[in-house]
């Protein structure tokens, strides 16, 4: 946030390395806090809480497919498929044993890190292009084992209906419930994330990602840690499958093609590769943006086209407006929004005596 | 969500809001019924889209034009999905916060992430011709109707009209099965498995693995190597029109296959390389095909009035008339449930109440009997051949059910196995 550096000194490493190294930060976090737990519930229609939980599991999403190809550097478009692995594993799971969600959740998130360990071996030999290939053929694979094999899939048009999740016996429905609900899982990415990052394993993963054959020398075991990457990266986005599975209500494949591993991949892009700022900035923005286009458009386009006109040319517009914006964002910032935000608050910081 | 976006939205819905109500003051004596309209005119199923949601909204205009339903309007309030889940989700929320008495849904997909929340609110969603199958028991699902023929039904229409065109008996017989290998081309499959069993047919499916862009191993194999006496034909996209295309170079004829509805499309047809190499092609429709209905000259008459030609999507009829015919029930609901409200605006329970009073309805014959009940929320389950001859859908049978009884049977027993799961 905006805040004034001066008369901060550290004086240890613990210091340097805190999560919050300005005082005033506490502050920010207090306050964002307060937004988020006091007043988007108060302020948010339903129809607005309903945009943003949608918002909340994407962030969960895109911090993990960041920490695997931001961070580490690995490529995955495959990650589609790890959601539908958590989110039939925690179905099953929710409907044969009666699991609550504090159970089913993690049990999603590990069935997909298994999975992900699987498709990472190939990392090991093969790089860039090829492993994005290989994790193509992972979705793939894994939404024909789906499709095919009924005792994973329920049998009846490969969809598993799941209860809602419930707290102390209530039953989470309402958009506001299920807020908190996501909100918990949504922050709880983050914080861990944030911690990840600057532990011995997330500085394993950004030597990997900056120079492999200079970390191998120093000593980082590359399989190792490349492994890890995908094992944590699926993990989330298995915990990704089971909040999309709570959200819906049903598990389905079809919800977690390849355009969603493709979109989830923008997300990150448009955010900023390698920062959780950044995955939360994208997944808002690919959320949110077709829906602002369209109300844009609805209201403010039959002023130029007949209602008639405005019905056959949003859906295209907000397709073309969609891709324009993002290419136009790329422009402007090619390391994404996150830099964009870290631009503005570096002149702010020490406005207005900026020499 | 940062405080500008929240800040943005809540402008831009309240300026959505601020459109809704001077629209209503202005438009009708009663006031506005919302319905809430999902639509794919961008996606992969985009050809269905483009042709059926016109559709609807050129048979509301011409109901609202016409004085509405007892003096409501009807606004259809439509939104692209694009075959995607989570604007269905967000746009269900609107639509509710809105006021919308029911929601027509789009997409199987989206139709399973909405069910919960559709019975939850208690709000209605139509689903015709794709969705659940097992919703057609509105015990298990009061707030779903898929209010045309599911996939169950079609499958087992599709093996009583090969049983017919073989004569009376099928004993003996080989069949074979092509499908689109996704969950939706799997579903008519246990029932045309049973009935290879009752009847005693030989039955050889053919998968057609997504995207379903090459077909011709498979083609190959139903018309040089297993050769049936029928094909049945559920696949989805683009291969319809190359499967068609592929049996008619391998010298199978066309007259011996039958389409399930959603590759029964004009588009299929022109995909395939036109009218001329689709000859005899048997295609199932849940609402009549072709120009040549009262309410479809209706509609043209209702655009000469106003002085303009008839749009261009109309000439797809197959989806059109789909269109025409989801709106048509629609309103038909909603004038069942002005009874039941006493002429005061309905609730989203009433209009499902409305639903369940749909009865014998025809439309001029652009669909079949319809008669929806609380346990029966397919509407019976009906379908009709067409068969492409010259360039036009000509009617082969007249609106019939297969297999009836085994259908109905499978629909409450997997409804009830799917409703005692998720409790």
């Amino acid at each position: 946030m905006f805040h004034s550096e001066t008369g901060v000194f550290k004086t240890s490493y613990a210091a340097d390395m805190a999560l919050y190294p300005l005082p005033v930060a506490r502050w920010t976090v207090a306050a964002l806090a307060a937004v988020f737990l006091v007043g988007v519930p108060l302020l948010f229609t339903p129809y607005m809480m309903t945009l943003l939980n949608l918002v909340l599991i994407a962030v969960v999403g895109a911090i993990g497919l960041n920490i695997l190809v931001g961070s580490t550097g690995q490529i995955s478009i495959g990650h589609g498929g790890f959601m539908s692995v958590g989110a039939y594993t925690a179905a099953n799971l929710i409907v044969r044993l009666h699991l609550p969600f504090w159970l089913a959740i993690p049990a999603g998130g590990l069935m997909a890190a298994l999975i992900g360990i699987i498709v990472g071996i190939p990392s090991l030999r093969i790089k860039g292009i090829y492993l994005a290939v290989a994790t193509l053929a992972s979705q793939f694979i894994i939404e024909w084992t789906i499709n095919h094999v009924t005792w994973i899939s329920g049998g009846i048009e490969a969809s598993i209906q799941v209860p809602p999740p419930s707290v102390f016996g209530v039953k989470l429905v309402t958009p506001t419930a299920l807020y908190f609900f996501l909100l918990f899982f949504a922050v709880l990415a983050i914080v861990a994330t944030l911690n990840l990052m600057r532990s011995r394993i997330g500085r394993a993963f950004i030597a990997i990602r900056d120079q492999d054959i200079a970390a191998e020398i120093i000593g980082i075991n590359i399989f190792k840690y490349k492994l890890y990457a995908f094992a944590i990266s699926s993990f989330y986005a298995g915990v990704t499958g089971v909040l999309y599975t709570y959200y819906y209500g049903i598990a389905n494949y079809e919800q977690f093609g390849i355009d969603v591993s493709i979109n989830y991949l923008a997300m990150i892009i448009i955010g900023g590769l390698g920062s959780v700022l950044g995955a939360i900035f994208g997944a808002a923005f690919i959320t949110l943006l077709p829906e602002a286009v369209r109300l844009f458009l609805k209201h403010y386009g039959s002023m130029v086209f007949s209602q008639d006109a405005v019905l056959r040319i949003v859906p295209n517009m907000q397709l073309i407006l969609f891709g324009g914006l993002i290419i136009f964002f790329l422009v402007v910032e090619p390391e994404g929004l996150n830099r964009l935000w870290r631009n503005i608050r570096n002149y702010f910081r020490v406005w207005p005596f900026s020499y | 969500m940062t405080p500008r976006s929240a800040r943005f939205l809540t402008l831009a819905l309240g300026v959505a809001m601020a459109a809704a109500y001077t629209g209503s003051a202005r438009a009708a004596d009663k006031g506005t019924i919302l319905l809430g309209m999902q639509c794919d005119r961008t996606g992969p199923t985009q050809v269905v889209g483009t042709a059926l949601c016109p559709g609807t909204h050129d048979y509301i205009d011409m109901i609202n034009a016409q004085g509405g339903v007892d003096g409501w309007k009807i606004e259809a309030d439509e939104v692209d999905n694009a075959y995607t889940v989570p604007p269905a989700i967000a746009e269900y929320e609107r639509a509710k916060q809105q006021g919308a008495v029911g929601v027509m849904v789009y997409g199987t997909p989206q139709t399973e992430a909405l069910n919960q929340r559709l019975e939850q609110d208690k709000i209605p969603g139509t689903s015709p011709g794709f969705g659940i199958a097992a919703s057609a028991d509105g015990k298990y699902y009061p707030y779903l109707f898929p209010i045309a023929a599911n996939y169950w039904s079609q499958g087992a229409a599709a093996v009583q009209f090969a049983k017919q065109q073989l004569g009376g008996s099928l004993k003996g017989k080989k069949i074979a099965y092509i499908f689109y290998d996704n969950p939706a081309g799997h579903e008519p499959l246990p029932v045309v498995e049973q009935l290879s069993k009752d009847e005693g047919f030989t039955l050889q499916t053919f998968a057609v693995p997504p995207p379903g862009v090459d077909v011709s191993s498979q083609v190959l194999a139903i018309a040089q190597q297993f050769r049936p006496d029928f094909v049945i034909d559920h696949t989805f996209g683009k291969s319809p029109a190359l499967v068609i295309k592929g049996l008619q170079q391998n010298g199978y004829p066309l007259d011996k296959v039958v389409a399930l509805v959603w590759a029964s499309g004009e588009a299929d047809i022109l995909g395939a390389g036109g009218w001329k190499v689709a000859q005899g092609y048997n295609t199932m429709q849940f609402a009549g095909a072709g120009e040549n209905y009262p309410v479809i000259n209706e509609i043209k008459a209702f655009y000469k009035k106003a002085g303009k030609a008839p749009p261009a999507t109309m000439a797809s009829t197959v989806y059109y008339n789909r269109g025409v015919f989801q709106a048509a029930v629609w309103v038909a609901a909603v004038k069942n449930a002005l009874k039941l409200s006493n002429g005061k605006k309905p609730t989203p329970t009433d209009v499902a109440k409305g639903f369940e009073m749909i009865k014998d309805f025809k439309l001029g014959g652009l669909v079949p009997p319809i008669t929806i009940s609380p346990t029966d929320h397919e509407g019976g389950g009906w379908v009709r051949i067409f068969q492409v001859k010259g360039e036009a859908f000509v009617p082969k049978t007249d609106w019939f059910r297969g297999y009836r009884d085994l259908v109905v049977a499978k629909e409450a027993k997997i409804a009830e196995q799917m409703a005692q799961k998720s409790n």
